[in-house]
Order: C-alpha cells, then sequence, then structure tokens
C-alpha cells in the first residue's frame, strides 16, 4: 500500500513538473528554447575574449573560475566560512563524547601496499587541479576534497599517522588569514575587498589573472587541510587541545 | 546519438536510485548511490559542466561513499559483543 502511494505521489509530481515544461499555451519559455547569446553570461564571455579591450577584464581561461573567485569571490569566502563551522562542529562534538571512539579495523596487505602508490597520485592530481584552477575545470574545493581523500587513504592504512600530524590546524588557519589579508590589501588600494590588484597577464598562461591563482590556491590548501582534519576527527574521536 | 546516451544514462540513474531504496542490506544501498552519483558525473558532462562533474566526481562518488562505509563499518547492532 505504502509503495504504490510512493508510485502515485511520484508519478503526480513528475506529470506537474512536465506538463509545465513542454506547456506550449504558456507564456513562460519553453524547456530547452533558451537562446545562450542573450542571456547575462554571454557578456562575461565577451568582457574575457573582446578583441577591442585594452586587456580582459579577469584574464582567466575558465569564465567559472572568473565569476567564482574574481566577480563572487565574497561568496567563495562564505563558503570557506560555512565549512570551517561544519568541521569545528566535528571537533565539538568529538571533545564533547565521553568514551574515545577509536577506528576498530585492521588494514589489510593490499590496502597497505596499493596506499602507496595511489595516495601519492591522488595527492599530486588534487594539487594540479587547484593550482591550474582559472586554467582548466575544477579548482579549490574539488582538488581539496581530492586532497582530503588521499589523507583518508593514509588515515584508513596507517593507524598511528593521525598522531603524527599536527600540522592541519596551523595551515589552515594560515591559509584563511592569508585570504583575509588579500582581500584587505585590494580594499586598500582598490577600493573593494578582494579586488583584482594584480596585473592580468596573457590569457592562458599558468600565472596569469591576478590574485584568482593565488585565491584558488589558498582555498585549495584551507579545504584540503579542513577535510582531512574532519575525517582525522572522525577516526579518533577526540580533539587535542 | 548524445540523446540515446543521455537517455541510456537517465535510465541507469533512476533504476539504480530504486534500487538503492528498496536493498535490503545497508551497504549495497551505499554502492548504489556510488553508481548513481558516477552516472551522474557522466550526465553532467553530457550537459557541458565539467566543473561540476569534477566535484561531484571526489564528493558524491568519492568521499561520501567512504564516509558511509566508515559508519557502517563503525555501527554495531545492539547485542552485539565487541
Amino acid at each position: 500500500m505504502k509503495k504504490i502511494m510512493a508510485i502515485l505521489l511520484t508519478v503526480a509530481v513528475a506529470f506537474f513538473v512536465f506538463s509545465n515544461l513542454y506547456n506550449t499555451d504558456s507564456d513562460k519559455m519553453l524547456f530547452g528554447d533558451n537562446n545562450p547569446e542573450e542571456a547575462v553570461s554571454q557578456q562575461y564571455v565577451n568582457k574575457s575574449v573582446d578583441p577591442e579591450r585594452a586587456r580582459p577584464e579577469t584574464g582567466s581561461a575558465n569564465i567559472v573560475t572568473s565569476v567564482v573567485v574574481n566577480y563572487r569571490s565574497f561568496d567563495t569566502l562564505g563558503e570557506i566560512t560555512v565549512l570551517f563551522v561544519s568541521a569545528l562542529g566535528v571537533a565539538l562534538l568529538g571533545g564533547v563524547l565521553r568514551k574515545k571512539v577509536t577506528f576498530q579495523y585492521k588494514p589489510g596487505f593490499i590496502l597497505n601496499q596499493g596506499m602507496t602508490i595511489i595516495a601519492g597520485i591522488v595527492l599530486i592530481t588534487g594539487i594540479y587541479i587547484f593550482v591550474h584552477g582559472h586554467l582548466s575545470p575544477g579548482g579549490g574545493f574539488p582538488g581539496g576534497a581530492m586532497i582530503g581523500s588521499a589523507f583518508l587513504l593514509m588515515y584508513l592504512s596507517d593507524e598511528t599517522f593521525r598522531a603524527k600530524i599536527t600540522g592541519f590546524k596551523i595551515l589552515e588557519g594560515t591559509a584563511g588569514s592569508l585570504i583575509l589579508i588579500i582581500g584587505l590589501v585590494g580594499l586598500s588600494t582598490g577600493g573593494y575587498f578582494l579586488y583584482n590588484f594584480l596585473p592580468n597577464g596573457t590569457v592562458g598562461d599558468l600565472i596569469s589573472a591576478g590574485i584568482v591563482p593565488v585565491l584558488y590556491v589558498l582555498v585549495g590548501l584551507k579545504v584540503g587541510s579542513e577535510v582531512s582534519n574532519i575525517l582525522g576527527n572522525f577516526f579518533s574521536g577526540e580533539v587535542e587541545q | 546519438m548524445i540523446e540515446i546516451i543521455s537517455l541510456i544514462v537517465g535510465g541507469f540513474m533512476i533504476l539504480f536510485g530504486i534500487l538503492a531504496v528498496e536493498s535490503k542490506k545497508l551497504i549495497t544501498a551505499v554502492i548504489y548511490m556510488s553508481l548513481m552519483s558516477l552516472l551522474s558525473v557522466v550526465s553532467f558532462i553530457i550537459m557541458k559542466a565539467p566543473d561540476v562533474a569534477i566535484t561531484e566526481a571526489v564528493i558524491g562518488s568519492g568521499l561520501v561513499t567512504f564516509l558511509f562505509i566508515i559508519t557502517l563499518l563503525q555501527v554495531k547492532k545492539a547485542g552485539d559483543e565487541k
């Protein structure tokens, strides 16, 4: 009975959604009829590749990055803050627990040996993705999460690894402070918080687009150390003072 | 051609979603959800959003699956011996 109700509800919702998407009588735009050349995004593309301009506005080859870290970098700062607050919550929860929760799982031989090969490759791919965030798809958040998954492999294969690493909090705090300092330098030189005060350079070079690669490297380091810290708290269940 | 591929991918995503809800063992449900995320990566690439595809591949089918499996390994049934 419950399943029949669920199927009926799904079909009803699907009917209302799709009948509105393909309804030719309504005055709204049909699904798939949107012309990207008339949309606002085309203006952002034009500002980056317009040959009439003296220099491109952002200088970043990846338009998504130019929106995320240049036009809307304050939003990215907010996202980092959200991640920081969630890491703080996990650490607090681990500290509140009276009984120490430890991960009861013995790593096998294949995991131990495979980790030595795979973890380095995953780590380097993550670093590549956030260093090239302004040229190719990807950026600070996926790169940082990739670094976090490499450290997850290390935590899984070595039980004593958690005790050896203590520098994550320092790295995370330094990266976060440097983002704010760059923003304040932009505020003092250009008049806006996180203003792009460095020269843009040639589009497509590794060192181009002003502060965008610098910010993305810092975001990647902060997200990577934060995710690794969250996972470490999951494994040990307690926080060092 | 691209429509056929996206139809097949979408059909399999619906199938894996239903299997994840209906499977009896929790660990099988996690694996089906991971497969669904993996197929959504393909459909993001078909829709020309490589940034979203990379994020989905790393977080959706990588970290989240790992976290669920770790949590399932930690959870004990009531009355289990240590």
